[in-house]
């Protein structure tokens, strides 16, 4: 019974956290002046926010099976962001942004 | 979970008003790629994830590359952006006047399990766990075997756009990835995992949410991630093999439909031999569907090398 409201608090902790990072991302592309520092601010945000919401999520798991989705989902996530940014960044320098 | 869904519902509503009043078809499609990830979490929300993967798949995510890759063909073609945030009142009309009689249907609707128990009863002869996989390959078989077909008629009426001396080329634009870049390093280290994921999705489609559809969708991704990072060269609409790949998965679905025949009637699969037969439909069926779809995404050939 602790143990489960200790996950239950791990869980609420490290989502909440995570959402942080989400709103603080979020922030960053509405306000930020343009595509490179919008971009930096998204990826960086998002990536850590996500693997926050997997790990808080992972407490609630019911074997490791789900762990290890989570794990693999977040993983992609990261390598899809990283290298989206990356072509973004590239076309926005092509179309002569600063 | 009833503010989840009210504010799901909300989102819904303001994504699709988004799509189709706001300004700019690029937004426009953005908006409505946002919808369908929307939709499919609402599917989700109402017990359905087999719907939610078709619709987080194809409705979102394939609909939505088509439609960016439309809306990037225009803008290189010069086109003025058509759409302005002027109302369409004829549309308008005829939109509000089938939303009325959907809302109507759904009103209207007799409150019940529905067909899911008179499937669960008949579930043990289909040959397969899934009473979703069960409806679409054997008791309404007819609808998927066509749907199949009208697939493979729009990728043939898509060819038709190709220039005249393109006609023989590798299919879709010209890609310039760098050799050692991002995008190569990507589709590198992406396809394996898609492969697992594709062929998870099908062999786990006969006693779970999963299909045909689904697994071809994440293949077909991968395919063109492969094309586009430079890795490998796009076919022509001319290779023989590529054209058998793609009539593969409804030819066998229609032989076997014509097999059946020999047990009572067309598409009647016996139930002895239902799992094999549906099992070699999903298979073939997948390349088929992942070939067809990567096909269409990467479009008409443009000029590029051929194969």
């Amino acid at each position: 019974m602790t143990l489960d409201l200790l996950r239950l608090l791990l869980t609420i902790a490290l989502t909440g956290a995570g959402l942080v990072f989400y709103v603080a991302g979020t922030l960053g592309l509405l306000r930020f002046p343009d595509t490179f520092s919008r971009l930096h601010a998204l990826t960086k945000a998002d990536n850590l926010g996500l693997g926050l919401l997997a790990l808080g999520l992972a407490f609630q798991a019911p074997g490791w099976a789900e762990v290890a989705k989570l794990a693999l989902i977040w993983l992609l996530a990261l390598l899809a962001a990283g290298t989206v940014a990356q072509l973004v960044a590239r076309a926005a320098l092509g179309r002569g942004a600063r | 979970m009833a503010v989840f869904d009210l504010a799901l519902c909300t989102l819904i509503l303001l994504a699709a008003l988004a799509a189709v009043a706001g300004p700019g078809l690029f937004r426009a499609v953005v908006f409505f790629v946002v919808y369908g990830v929307l939709i499919a979490l609402a599917w989700v929300r109402l017990g359905a994830p087999d719907v939610a993967l078709a619709e987080a798949a194809i409705g979102a995510g394939l609909t939505g590359v088509l439609l960016l890759g439309a809306v990037g063909r225009l803008s290189r073609a010069g086109a003025d952006e058509p759409l302005t945030s002027r109302i369409d009142w004829p549309v308008a009309l005829a939109a509000g006047l089938v939303g009325a009689m959907l809302v109507w249907a759904v009103l209207s609707l007799a409150p019940g399990p529905g067909l899911a128990p008179a499937v669960a009863e008949i579930l043990p002869q289909t040959g397969v766990e899934n009473p979703v996989t069960a409806v679409l390959l054997n008791l309404r078989a007819w609808d998927t075997l066509l749907e199949s077909v009208v697939l493979l008629a729009a990728l043939i009426g898509l060819w038709p756009l190709a220039r005249g001396g393109a006609w023989q080329a590798a299919a879709g634009p010209v890609h310039h990835a760098l050799p050692d870049g991002v995008l190569a390093g990507f589709g590198r280290l992406l396809p394996p995992v898609a492969l697992l994921v594709g062929v998870y999705l099908v062999w786990a489609g006969a006693y779970q949410p999963g299909g045909a559809f689904q697994g071809g969708t994440v293949l077909a991704a991968a395919g063109v991630l492969c094309v586009m990072a430079g890795l490998v060269r796009a076919p022509g609409m001319a290779a023989p093999l590529w054209r058998l790949a793609l009539v593969a998965g409804p030819g066998l679905f229609l032989a076997l439909g014509v097999a059946g025949m020999a047990f009572g009637g067309f598409l009647l699969f016996p139930t002895a031999l239902a799992k094999g037969m549906i099992l070699a439909i999903e298979m073939v069926l997948t390349l088929s569907i992942a070939v067809t779809l990567a096909l269409m995404v990467l479009g008409p050939p443009e000029g590029g090398g051929a194969q």
